[in-house]
């Protein structure tokens, strides 16, 4: 179970990245987000975000059109 | 330069020169998430760039002259011709075609990007000679930003890893 539960669901680039980084506020470091989105190119730039900012995408997966991203915060 | 001191990798500076409602998004997008990424970012705002700046934007989109520009209609893509556009009304019309694309496709809106932008503490400049040509005083900007000029802004990128014109 995840520290906290961003639904991005809806929103367009770059929402669901921008509704993330302030989300992770919340997150102590250690703990983890898990965000859903239903915008296709969030899997590329989830990837992007966690390579540039250093937070580690623990996993990512997608069903029914729902993309889930768990992200350890470090 | 007197010395090469390195430039940080995480900083970016934009030059914002278009103020329509179409141009306005990739300034904001681009600045808002290298800011969320972590870079130090700065939005110079000169010429047609700098009303992105004032507390009450009323941005418009206009098909005259962009012949890129196809909205979907009826499950295809309409050019609009410009003789067309030049009909007074059809930029009233073509920016709430526009805008409610916007809503129905979960893409933020202009204010909502500057806010977060300035949430991050994307720092802004507006162009002071901009300013002084086309009548704007400090009091018809959003609070929190810096005024400058060309000097300013080399300044800034000469700092900056990234530099982009807009």
């Amino acid at each position: 179970m995840a520290d906290k539960v961003l639904d991005a669901k809806g929103l367009n680039c770059p929402l669901p990245i921008l509704k993330a980084k302030k989300a992770l506020k919340d997150v102590p470091e250690g703990g983890t987000l898990e965000v859903l989105s239903t915008d296709p190119g969030s899997v590329a730039d989830f990837q992007a975000f966690c390579r540039t900012t250093g937070n580690e995408l623990v996993e990512h997966s997608e069903e029914g059109g729902v993309y889930t991203f768990l992200i350890r915060k470090t | 330069m007197s010395e090469d001191k390195g430039v940080n990798p995480n900083t970016m500076s934009i030059i914002v020169t278009k103020g329509s409602l179409d141009w306005a998004y990739p300034p904001f997008i681009l600045s808002s998430t290298a800011a969320a990424m972590g870079l130090d970012v700065t939005m110079f705002f000169t010429f047609y760039g700098l009303p992105l700046l004032l507390k009450k934007m009323d941005l418009k989109v206009t098909p005259l002259g962009n012949a890129a520009m196809k909205m979907p209609m009826m499950g295809g893509h309409m050019v609009m011709p410009n003789l067309v556009a030049a009909i007074p009304g059809v930029d009233a019309m073509a920016s709430k075609m526009m805008k409610n694309l916007i809503k129905k496709n979960g893409v933020a809106t202009i204010p909502e990007l500057r806010d977060l932008a300035v949430e991050a503490d994307v720092r802004m400049i507006g162009c002071q000679m901009t300013m002084e040509l086309f009548d704007y005083g400090a009091e018809d900007m959003i609070e929190g930003i810096e005024v400058g000029g060309a000097a300013t802004y080399i300044e800034v990128a000469t700092q900056s890893h990234i530099n982009l014109f807009i």
